[in-house]
Parts: structure tokens; sequence; C-alpha cells
């Protein structure tokens, strides 16, 4: 049998989300199908058909199911699922918001965000926030998985040459109804594949305070996090919120500014390859699994961070 | 209008959880127990659209052991009208939760399901999504904002890249982010009070829903224990270690 993975897209492009996923489908499986469902999507499976691994793209073009509702994808999945032994999707807000669906509607459970495959049906996942790994067998006829992408490394994005087959559903109609969609709109890299993240917390005390990460964000190339209680407090956007509840990230270097590192902050970035910490209070937990930690005030301590990158010859991006 | 909120008990957010020597599991004795963080703001939101006059009605349901009346009470004691505990063992899976409230909700007749977007202990974020696709009612992930309009309504849900907004027709599952209101503490006389509140008790198998597990735990361990490194002194020494100690910038 085959594994299906459901890429995520915007009509537009491929998010590194999908590459992730496709990796985690390849210790699993050899023959990888991507699905590739929206409206006027060409594009998007252009992109998908050179990527590694990949053996075929199934490409569903179609306008009732522009905006991807659970409630569409879920209807796509279940009448295709009798071809595959697993479904995969990332453990984004995407994936999660219709993998249950589709897998509850054929009386299946769910995997949930996978950090590991031992066998085609025994996986890794972490619970209580990452305090807690589980080894988990799944005894389901059809294997529904959503993936912690921060877990897997991404495909190459060429080198494959996957076959299009293009299908067509008669979609049923749906009690939802699309109305808008606004995307923080960002030149900077996504938060959940950047090589570096910069995070402020409540420490930064206003909104306005992040400009000063952003500075160092520039030279860096690094996308901006925040803790919750940032988030709560109204200084930055919830697509910028890192941990349990909000993005797993995972980059090489991870600049916790102004965060005390409640565990359910640390859930989210505590498997970022170097850790720094900048706060004033030394008690501070965030301390305890940082790799460099500086005891500061970060009002003194960006600004002169950002001078002295200056003075460096060359940053790695 | 009639809500049915879906409460979980865990153990408390606060609390540094210890995996058993075993590997059998997660150790909950003697350990503070609380409601899931997401579904004190499902109750919330329930109880404020009741302030409004919008929800003529708010009952609370939890599924575990006899403790769960605590859970159920808490609720009560924020202003939920009755509660509905169903008895059952301690690890049924979200499927089989789902399918256990889609029985309660063909019994209770509900207009709107309310629950938190995910369980702080397993992590899970499926429940609502599950119940909606057997009840075959449409859904409303991830919920930061939630307008009632006749027949429908109005919501933004979080999604990775930012806001979602969606009209859904009534019925509907709604699972709720910690965004969306900022839940109440219970005051001293209505505690009082929500201990005079019925809880009807079910036994899980009078429902005959089928709660053998198809997903298999194995085992539970400890996560790699991640070393704490070194203070630096100041900014200087920061950036040469991370240029020529870490390699990274």
């Amino acid at each position: 049998m085959s594994v299906l993975v459901v890429a995520e897209h915007n009509n537009v492009s491929l998010k590194p989300s999908t590459l992730n996923t496709i990796q985690a489908a390849s210790q699993i499986d050899k023959d990888i199908h991507l699905l590739v469902c929206g409206f006027q999507n060409d594009e998007v499976v252009n992109q998908a058909s050179t990527l590694e691994g990949v053996n075929k793209i199934l490409q569903l073009n179609d306008e009732i199911i522009q905006h991807q509702l659970a409630e569409h994808v879920s209807q796509v999945i279940i009448n295709l699922s009798k071809n595959y032994s697993h479904i995969l999707a990332p453990s984004s807000t995407f994936g999660k918001n219709f993998m249950p669906r589709a897998a509850a509607i054929l009386d299946h459970s769910q995997i949930s965000d996978i950090s590991g495959v031992i066998s085609p049906d025994t996986f890794i996942r972490p619970i209580y926030a990452g305090n807690a790994i589980a080894t988990v067998q799944s005894l389901d006829p059809v294997k529904f998985i959503t993936v912690r992408t921060t877990s897997f490394e991404p495909v190459e994005i060429v080198g494959g040459s996957a076959s299009i087959e293009k299908i067509s559903l008669n979609l049923e109609g749906i009690a939802t109804k699309f109305l808008d969609r606004k995307e923080a709109k960002s030149e900077r890299p996504e938060l959940g594949s950047a090589r570096v993240v910069i995070s402020g917390g409540r420490g930064l005390e206003n909104g306005d305070n992040f400009k000063l990460l952003n500075e160092i964000a520039d030279k860096l190339n690094a996308a901006i996090g925040a803790s919750r209680a940032a988030v709560d407090a109204g200084y930055i956007g919830n697509e910028c919120q890192v941990g349990q509840t909000g993005k797993m990230v995972a980059p090489e270097l991870y600049i916790a500014v102004g965060i005390s590192g409640a565990i359910q902050h640390l859930a989210g970035m505590k498997e970022s390859k170097i850790i720094v910490a900048i706060n004033k209070d030394e008690e501070a937990p965030i301390f305890g699994i940082a790799d460099y930690g500086l005891k500061a005030d970060l009002f003194q301590a960006l600004p002169e961070i950002s001078k002295e990158l200056d003075l460096l010859n060359d940053i790695a991006k | 209008m009639k809500i049915l909120v879906a409460v979980k008990r865990v153990i408390d957010y606060n609390v540094q959880i210890r995996v058993k020597s075993d590997n059998s599991g997660v150790e909950k004795d003697n350990v503070k127990m609380s409601m899931n963080p997401p579904d004190e703001n499902a109750v919330e939101e329930a109880i404020k659209l009741k302030d409004s006059g919008e929800v003529t009605e708010v009952v609370i349901v939890s599924i575990g052991q006899e403790k769960c009346q605590d859970t159920i009470r808490t609720a009560l004691a924020m202003g939920a009208d009755r509660g509905i505990l169903v008895k059952a063992g301690d690890d049924i899976e979200p499927l089989a939760v789902a399918k256990t409230l889609k029985n309660i909700v063909e019994k209770e007749k509900p207009n709107m399901v309310l629950l938190g977007k995910q369980a702080i202990d397993d992590d899970c974020n499926q429940t609502g999504q599950m119940l909606s696709a057997i009840l075959n009612w449409p859904q409303g992930c991830f919920v930061s904002e939630l307008g009632i309009n006749d027949s429908s309504i109005t919501i933004s849900r979080e999604i990775d890249e930012g806001l979602e907004q969606l009209e859904i027709q009534l019925p509907a599952v709604v699972t709720c982010d910690l965004r969306l209101n900022e839940p109440r503490f219970a005051s001293l006389p209505n505690i009082m009070k929500a201990k005079k509140k019925p809880i009807e008790i079910i036994e899980i198998e009078s429902l005959g829903v089928d709660t053998i597990p198809k997903v298999k735990y194995l085992k539970v361990e400890e996560p790699p224990v991640r070393q704490g490194g070194v203070m630096v002194a100041d900014v200087k020494e920061l950036i040469q270690k991370l240029k020529y100690e870490a390699k990274v910038i």
C-alpha cells in the first residue's frame, strides 16, 4: 500500500511543512502520493512535482474547495482513503483542522503530532507539552497521522519527478461560509522553518518595544516569535506565538528575550539547537535550558547586540 | 438557545509532571488536578452568552472518574446551570469521547457544543473535530472570537498565518482558543450555590459506546534532559561564543 500526504499550500505556493511531512512519510513507505486540493493550484502542483520521494501528485482543482475548509478536505480524504495504508498531514493548524474529522468519519483514531517513526504502525509522540514521550501503536487499518514538522528534516525540493493525476469529486455543499482570511504579512522567514528565531516575552513591556527585536532579526535574517504572555498582552499577533498551544520551532539558534520560560513556552522551542536567554531575573527557568544565558536588562543588551553584530566581518545567514 | 460544554479533568498546568518508573504512564496519584485550561475558556464563553441573554441554558458534561464531579462543580460555580458526569475509565481516547458526547448531544439537543481546542495532557487536539464529524455538524476550531446571529455564528479562528473568519450554520461544534476570553473566578456565594446544582450521573456502559482503544500506549518515557549551559558575562562574550564556539551566526 501507499502513503498519502496532504500538501499544505495557499493555492500559490507550497508550505515548507509539506516537505517535513513527506520526510516522515518516507520512513513509513517509499510509495508516496501527494494530495494537492484547492483552486487554480497549478503552480503548487508544479512546485511539488520535483519534490524528492514523491511518486504521484493527485491534483483536485475545484472552486468549491478554494479555501480548503475542513468539511471539504475531509470528504476528499475519505474518498481516497481505500487506496492508502497511511494518510499524513503536518500538525499545523491546517492539518489539525481536517485530519481528526476525516479519521472519525471512517471510525478511525488519529495519531497526533508524531516526532518519530518506529515501524509502520508504531510512532513516537510527545505528550504533556513534551514533558513525557509516548510510544504508541495504532491498531486501525488506515493510520491517520499528523506530523510534528520540527522533528523531521525537509526533503529536497529537486530531484524527484512525480506523475500528475487530475482528480474530480462531487463534493457536497457544507454549512460553512468562508468570509475572510487575515494573514500577517512579513518579509521575514517563516517562523516554523527559520534558521534563527528571536522571541520576546512580557519583559519587553509593550508592543512598540518589539521593534528592538526587528533590528537584530534583520541582521540575522531571523523570524520573530513571542511568548503567550506577550501575545495575550496584545504586544504582537497570535501568529508569532511559540509554545504548547502555539507554534513548535526548532531553529539553529533561538534567542529568548525577556521570557521567563513557562513549561508551555519551553514545549515549543526546547528542540532548538542553540538557545540563548536574556533576562534580568537570574532565577528565570529559561536559564535552565539555555546554552548561553545573559543576565541583563534587555533594553541595554539589545542595542549592544545590534552594535556587536555590526562589528563582525560576516554573519552566517 | 442551549449550549453544551465538555470539560476535562487534567493535571494542573502548573504541576511539573513525573513519568512512572515502570514507564506505564504519568504519575497522577496525589497530584493537583484542575479543569483543562482551554475548557475554562469554553465554559466562560457559554456563561458570557447566557449573561447577555442569547443563551438560556448551559449544561456541562465531563467523562471520566467520579472525581470529575469537582471539575463540573467548578463550571457550575462559574455560572453553568447543571452537569452531567459520564462515568468511565481514565484513559478513553478522543474518538470514544466524541462518540460519548454524541450520545449526550442527541439526548440534550443543544444548539452548540463548546470544547477546549486541546487537552494539555495528551495534547491530541482531536475531540471537537471528531464530534462534529460524527454528528455531521460544521466545525469551528481554535476560535478566538465568537458572535451569534439568528441561526448561525460568526467566528474568528486562529491559524498559523493569522486569522480566518467563517460563518457557520447552527447547530455547530466550536473549539476554543485561550484567547477567546478571560475565564472568571467563581465567587464564594456562587461556589456555595453550585453545590446545590444538579449533576446527573450516567455509566458509560449504558450508552453502548465502544471504548476499546485503537491506539495502544506501549510506553511513556522521560524526554532527554537538555543540559543548561553557561552564563556569559556580557554581550561581547555572548556574540563571540555564538560566532566562534557555537558557530551559528
